[in-house]
């Protein structure tokens, strides 16, 4: 049977990806292996549930449940000296099963330790506010809720941070294209100049490097310049006007399309 | 007749006001010339007096986060070099170093050695543009044009390394792509055998200066509680009595073998933040000259490798890959498909000029990352501003920006 692809995941996938090929993992350490994050981890658990818990690349990350996130880091903060939200945001599993990931990087400059705070909410779950806790959350969590659509109960301010209040959809979702859905393509136009005009405006060049020749608009026709505007079929007359300073440049013969040979011959 | 809002064309007639209390909404930017880059400000004034800042970024939103999840990882690292692009090496390094530690993989000698010169002449870079364009602002044209000349000095170092002035991409994961080149010592010794005559003439011009220590000295003060709720890092976060620096405390690379002080005050104003730049440079210098030394006794002890040796995620060198069929086959899948690191996650830090820059990468043993996040500093030193602001005055507001050294690229992503 063919292993399963998500069908709602538009990203970039690989073409090709051997059918025995097993991915190794990044080794996961006990949290036991060291002090200060066993302090840590029985000091957090103590008060509220911790799901899974391991070290990776010498950080703890600690899963915990979605309602306890502002418990666990006031006490993180008041008691347990990590003073910093680093940054937070989320990940998008809804392909997988329907949840986003939550995580939040905490920071203690005095015991120069790092973890990972993490939670699973279901699509459409909000999450609890840290923003008085962290001021940085403030903007973070106006962050994930610009790119993942996920709100921050509590929040003062719950806009859009990076894409513009009117924008639709939500980018960093597997589901939404990394060109752009409908509304993305159309967005001037349509802001602009009114849906009515999407015809007449016609749809944006993403090739930047696209040259009309016909286009006698807005391009110039090196040696064969015509008037701004004017209609080209193809067959119009070659215009001999050429340029030449006075005298002549040293070194430099004057142009002449026509009397010159012109190498078809890549090997000549 | 009501107003159509979304037309270009305005309506401004019968205007009414909702209310009556003499706030005067300002909007700063997006394209003003000290909001370095596309920082949009409104400010709310009682007279000159700001009593609401709002800062609204966006302006150059790239979607980096996005592309990265639809490119290979090596297709990425110069997508690294538009975040802080004043200093792009940075980005490069940190990106590379993520994804090695996601792998596991160890760097050579000689190419750590190349990428902390590289990281360095940076740092550098980044704070004589700082010091540039912040006298600038403030109004010291002297000041901008000499420090941009010592950094043009730096710029070619860096061509005639990589060939590029700006993007540099000069960093691949697992090491380094060349070596550097013949000129390179010599160039950087004669330009840092100059440096501290430089840096004593900046601040023969600015430490004693009526005006700038006006617009410098009181003002802008973050308070420590307030540049850890924002997360604040870097120079930043020293400049309110922290020393904490990643490269001291967390040390990457082979920073723990190199001997510097890491510069902190605990005013929190502006002129502290422009005492540490001035001091990170002399630092940064200093550790440049330490890192000449070990070039040096790579070179003498033979070690010429400059990227880690690991088929499965880095191509073979460029001899293996011309003579040996199987480094060749590696090298087509490695480019073609791209390197596929194990299931897992990291987040690292590392001590960019500006701050704190992590990168968190996600990966599902695919060859796309499954998500990555970028953490870069100018984002909350430009959060902070809403708190910030409020209480000064208009022309402290030009100021501030300048100190708080955010640049969009990486604001904005």
């Amino acid at each position: 049977m063919r292993a399963y692809t998500p069908k709602d995941n538009v990203q970039a996938k690989s073409y090709y990806t051997d059918r025995y090929y097993v991915s190794p993992q990044v080794p996961k350490q006990d949290v036991e292996s060291d002090e200060v994050f066993t302090a840590d981890l029985a000091a957090i658990s103590a008060k509220f549930k911790v799901n899974e818990s391991y070290i990776q690349v010498g950080q703890m990350v600690v899963y915990i449940n979605a309602s306890d996130i502002y418990g666990v880091l006031e006490l993180m903060k008041e008691t347990l000296e990590y003073t910093q939200l680093s940054e937070m945001s989320a990940i998008d599993f809804l392909a997988k099963d329907n949840t986003f990931e939550i995580f939040y990087q905490m920071l203690s400059m005095n015991k120069r330790k790092r973890i990972r705070i993490k939670y699973s909410i279901e699509k459409g779950q909000a999450v609890d506010s840290v923003e008085k806790l962290f001021r940085s959350a403030d903007w973070s969590e106006r962050e994930m809720f610009d790119m993942f659509g996920i709100e921050a109960n509590g929040h003062p301010f719950m806009k859009r941070i990076l894409m513009p209040y009117d924008w639709q959809g939500n980018p960093l979702l597997k589901t939404y294209p990394l060109e752009g859905d409908e509304f993305a393509a159309w967005y001037e136009v349509d802001k602009i100049y009114g849906k009515e005009a999407r015809e007449a405006i016609g749809p944006e060049i993403r090739d930047t490097a696209r040259v009309d020749r016909y286009d006698s608009e807005r391009f110039s026709r090196l040696g064969f310049e015509v008037p701004k505007g004017t209609e080209i079929t193809g067959n119009e007359p070659k215009n001999e006007e050429s340029y030449q300073e006075d005298g002549g440049v040293f070194l430099i013969k004057k142009f002449d399309r026509d009397s010159s040979t012109i190498v078809d011959d890549p090997q000549r | 007749m009501a107003q159509v809002t979304n037309r270009l064309t305005p309506f401004f007639e019968n205007i009414t006001f909702d209310r009556d209390d003499n706030e005067l909404v300002l909007n700063f930017g997006p394209q003003h010339p000290s909001s370095h880059g596309q920082l949009r400000l409104m400010l709310h004034l009682q007279q000159e007096q700001i009593v609401k800042a709002h800062p609204d970024v966006g302006y150059l939103h790239r979607g980096m986060e996005k592309m990265a999840e639809n490119m290979i990882y090596n297709e990425f690292m110069p997508t690294t070099d538009r975040m802080d692009y004043i200093a792009s090496s940075s980005n490069n390094y940190g990106f590379a170093l993520s994804v090695e530690k996601l792998i596991g993989l160890e760097v050579p000698r000689r190419a750590k050695v190349i990428r902390m010169m590289l990281l360095e002449i940076n740092r550098l870079m980044s704070h004589l543009f700082w010091l540039a364009t912040t006298a600038l602002d403030i109004g010291a044209m002297t000041v901008f044009l000499y420090a941009f000349r010592e950094r043009e000095y730096l710029m070619d170092i860096i061509e005639g390394y990589c060939g590029a002035r700006l993007t540099h991409a000069a960093i691949r994961i697992g090491g380094v792509p060349l070596d550097i080149q013949d000129s390179f010592i010599h160039q950087l010794r004669v330009f840092l055998n100059k440096l501290p005559e430089n840096i004593k003439d900046y601040e023969d011009l600015l430490d004693t200066n009526r005006i700038w220590l006006m617009r410098m000295e009181d003002v802008g003060v973050v308070s420590k509680e307030l540049a850890l709720s924002w997360g604040c890092t870097g120079p930043m976060l020293r400049a309110s009595g922290f020393a904490w620096d990643i490269r001291k405390e967390e040390p990457y690379e082979l920073y723990d073998e190199v001997e510097f002080n890491v510069p902190y005050s605990d005013k929190g104003d502006n002129f502290a933040r422009y005492k540490i730049y001035m001091q990170e440079m002399r630092e940064s210098a200093k550790i440049l000259y330490q890192t000449i030394d070990m070039y040096q006794e790579c070179v003498k002890n033979n070690e010429t490798e400059l990227m880690a040796h690991a088929p499965k995620y880095i191509s073979a060198p460029k001899l293996d890959i011309m003579t040996q069929n199987y480094s060749l086959m590696q090298h087509f899948v490695l480019v073609t498909q791209g390197m596929r690191p194990p299931v897992g996650e990291v987040y690292v830090a590392t001590e960019s000029p500006k701050g704190e820059l992590g990168f968190f990468i996600n990966s599902q043993g695919g060859p796309y990352p499954y998500r990555l996040k970028l953490r870069a500093p100018s984002f909350w030193h430009t959060g902070i501003l809403s708190d910030l602001l409020p209480g000064h005055y208009i022309p402290d507001v030009v100021s501030i920006i300048g100190t708080t050294n955010i640049v969009f690229g990486e604001v904005d992503r």
